[in-house]
């Protein structure tokens, strides 16, 4: 009875382990492309303002850098999805 | 410098034109994606692949035109949208997977790997056109009316 509650106590710990990692993953995952497209659009609309003639040149390239800082993300989150569900 | 809460972006929006580019690019690609994942994984793979192609699409159709729509307010509330709309598309992203991670038909591999592989792709493929054209914006000129013959040549 003991080795059968420390083996299930040991399978909670490794479930305990994947949830907690695989969700520090996605976090982590999710923070950093946060920081890049808040300094990507600061600095685009900071370049509107000063020159609203470039304006669409301006919104073509911030909206392409979203989408690949983006990507960034959806690949976490796919790890975590992998890591925890698969 | 303009006041970026009263500068507010009237025209023609190029994120929509941009995201329209992708989801006509992505057209002719579905089906080889498709095709691929059915040989690897099967129907169940060929579906969750379908799936996640049309969760890319829509996430970029949204994410235009939630910038889009900010951009002829304010540069202030483009600014909101674009880091709201990161949290508000990649909760939706989230949702849309977990709510069907159980079903008989997902393949959570194929589901993955189609949804980074399609969007980094696309990405890739536009960015390709759009550098070309802002490097070379008069690579295709439109021939003038009155054009003289020896311009012809």
């Amino acid at each position: 009875m003991e080795l059968l509650a420390q083996a299930a106590s040991g399978a909670d710990q490794i479930a305990f382990g994947e949830a907690i990692s695989s969700g520090f993953a996605y976090g982590l995952a999710a923070i950093g492309p946060g920081i890049g497209i808040g300094y990507l659009v600061g600095q685009s609309v900071q370049a509107m303002a000063r020159q609203p003639e470039a304006a669409g040149m301006v919104r073509t390239t911030m909206f392409l850098g979203i989408a690949f800082t983006e990507a960034l993300a959806l690949i976490g989150f796919v790890v975590f999805i992998l890591l925890k569900f698969a | 410098m303009s006041d970026t809460f009263v500068t507010r972006l009237d025209g023609p929006a190029p994120e929509q034109e941009i995201a329209g580019d992708m989801v006509r690019r992505a057209l002719p690609v579905i089906p080889l994606v498709l095709a691929l994942s059915f040989a690897v994984w099967g129907v169940n793979g060929a579906l969750s692949s379908s799936y996640a192609i049309a969760l890319v699409l829509v996430n970029f159709v949204f994410a235009a035109a939630l910038l889009a729509w900010s951009a002829r307010i304010s540069l202030a509330l483009l600014m909101a949208a674009a880091l709201g709309g990161f949290l508000i598309r990649l909760a939706l992203i989230s949702v849309a997977i977990l709510a069907v991670k159980d079903a008989a038909w997902v393949e959570l591999m194929p589901l993955g790997i189609t949804l980074i592989v399609t969007h980094l792709g696309l990405l890739i493929w536009e960015t390709r056109y759009v550098s070309a054209s802002l490097a070379f914006p008069g690579l295709k000129p439109r021939p003038s009316v009155g054009s003289s013959p020896e311009n012809k040549r």
